[in-house]
């Protein structure tokens, strides 16, 4: 299979920018805001936000790691075990604006099992979602507030996000499934 | 994450795992013998997770819902099936308990026509104990999901030894267990515990010692022995004394064990209070042991024979603990058994 290349590494530190300032924005400020990354390329994304929503306005809201293994709904589907990767929430939920960072939104089913999560730790003000990929092909009621990019793709396709911070270098790339039955890489585990 | 349940939400199902690192293979876990160390790892990876749900506000999380747990207990448990019984509830599993007092085994109930029986109610993971040791082995002959172990005879209590690891690792500096002293004194005979902890201290590289009368290390030494020369891969050697002050020296570990009083019959202990005396875990001999060392107890505890008041009530014990941290052994285990794949199953395991 070939990748295409969609976002190069200053797109997506643009669109990160971009993401911090709305975040902000639609908070009016940083009051009561935190934000959650969804295992695992959640986790350094919602970092780099933070980096960005610190420089602008001299704050640094707090970051979580939330993983959601324990509630999806396919555990019997998969072939193999799941392994966690741990859930970090150092900050008290109650009364707080969650803004959960992923890095592909698809079927909505990895979020709502965030938001089942998130409601098990306290009972957040409001929950938002932010991605840097919007892929469409939603199976859930979801909707993102804020996206990176939107990428219009086939069911075959597969998207990668690579990030510096486990995979050497910040790219996003697409690429067309050979067989259903091929192992994916990287970006699809 | 997205990712792999965007692999699992297509016809593309099998593009998801590869995860680095162990997995998990099997279906049933009736003992450590066939857990390879990277599958103890695992498991103790696994239970890392499971102890931060145990601390969060919400104690339950919805990993196993729908899923259907049965315990069959022909042996008198507390702690062991309500640790699973709270650890499968923890996973929103529906829980089924069969206590043998009041089922059909008063009357004459095979153990193959229980579980069958069991098995069409819909059990799809069977935790069991029973008094005669390879009994789980039979029932995962003929049951067609997951059989757990609670414990079998003298044989294994493979679920105990894991929650006693999990503890050892918590408390020694750097979770290393290579090359330190685990002490376990007492009923060896008799003990399953004993038994399944050979398996998995051995692997885990501890400075192993057996201890206690002559009469309750039969056979030990003739295992250790056939050990000695590194005959089983991946598994160190052990000792056997029934000299206590030997085997609690600089230990780092003391686990005392359980005299059995109901298994105690033909004559092997002069008397209760001689074993106390002899080899009963008491202050004057926890000083022998290192200064920081934990005493460790699988309970149920007879205060007085194997083990001093003071001692079990000190602040080395960490009997409580071993206790917490059983539910979230049994979690992950629970959890890792449920998703291992099963092909004869494939087809119903999709709800």
């Amino acid at each position: 299979m070939t990748d295409r290349q969609i976002m190069t590494d200053d797109e997506i530190r643009r669109a990160i920018v971009r993401i911090s300032h709305e975040i902000v924005e639609k908070q009016a400020g940083t009051q009561g805001l935190a934000l959650v990354g969804i295992q695992r390329r959640g986790v350094p994304l919602a970092r780099r936000i933070a980096d960005a929503i610190e420089e602008h306005e001299r704050v640094r809201v707090p970051v979580g790691a939330l993983d959601i293994t324990f509630y999806r709904d396919d555990l019997s589907l998969v072939a193999q075990q799941p392994i966690v990767k741990g859930t970090d929430l150092p900050f008290d939920l109650n009364g707080t604006t969650i803004v959960l960072v992923d890095d592909v939104l698809y079927t909505g089913r990895t979020v709502r099992c965030a938001m089942d999560a998130l409601i098990d730790f306290g009972r957040p003000r409001a929950i938002r979602l932010a991605v840097l990929i919007d892929r469409g092909h939603r199976e859930l009621p979801i909707r993102a507030d804020h996206v990176g990019k939107n990428v219009p793709t086939s069911r075959e396709e597969i998207v990668k996000v690579h990030v510096a911070e486990t995979d050497g270098r910040d790219e996003v790339s697409i690429a067309r499934q050979a067989r259903a039955e091929e192992p994916a890489t990287a970006g699809n585990q | 994450m997205t990712a792999e349940t965007e692999a699992a939400s297509t016809a593309a199902v099998k593009t998801a795992g590869a995860a680095p690192g162990a997995s998990w293979h099997h279906r049933h876990l009736l003992d450590l013998d066939v857990v390879s160390w990277p599958e103890i790892e695992l498991i103790m990876r696994t239970t890392d997770e499971m102890k931060g749900i145990l601390a969060r506000p919400i104690r339950k999380v919805p990993a196993l819902n729908g899923r259907r747990v049965t315990t069959l207990f022909y042996e008198a448990s507390t702690r062991t099936r309500v640790s699973f019984e709270t650890a499968a509830r923890n996973l929103s599993a529906d829980v089924v308990s069969v206590s043998t007092a009041t089922s059909s085994v008063t009357k004459g109930e095979s153990l193959v026509d229980t579980i069958r029986t069991l098995e069409a109610l819909g059990a799809e993971i069977l935790v069991m104990r029973h008094s005669v040791s390879g009994a789980p082995y039979l029932a995962a002959d003929i049951f067609g999901g997951h059989v757990l172990n609670g414990g079998d005879g003298w044989h294994a209590h493979p679920t105990q030894a894991l929650l006693d690891l999990y503890t050892m690792r918590q408390h020694l500096h750097g979770g290393d267990l290579h090359g330190r002293k685990v002490a376990i004194v007492g009923d060896i005979l008799h003990s399953r515990v004993a038994r399944s902890n050979v398996w998995s201290l051995t692997a885990a590289g501890a400075d192993l010692w057996l201890c206690g009368p002559a009469t309750l290390l039969r056979g030990m030494d003739r295992w250790a022995a056939a050990w000695a020369g590194g005959a089983i891969p991946g598994h160190g050697r052990f000792h056997v004394t029934s000299d206590v002050n030997e085997a609690l020296r600089d230990a780092d570990v003391v686990m005392a064990l359980r005299i059995q009083r109901e298994r105690m019959q033909g004559g092997l202990l002069p008397s209760l209070r001689e074993y106390a005396a002899r080899f009963g875990i008491n202050a004057q001999r926890v000083a022998l042991a290192r200064p920081d060392a934990i005493v460790m107890h699988p309970g149920p505890m007879n205060e007085g024979v194997e083990i001093a008041p003071d001692v079990a009530t000190s602040g080395r014990a960490v009997i409580t603990e071993q206790v917490t941290n059983g539910v979230a052994v049994r979690m992950a285990l629970l959890y890792l058994l449920a998703g291992s794949h099963d092909p004869a199953h494939s087809g119903e395991a999709g709800r």
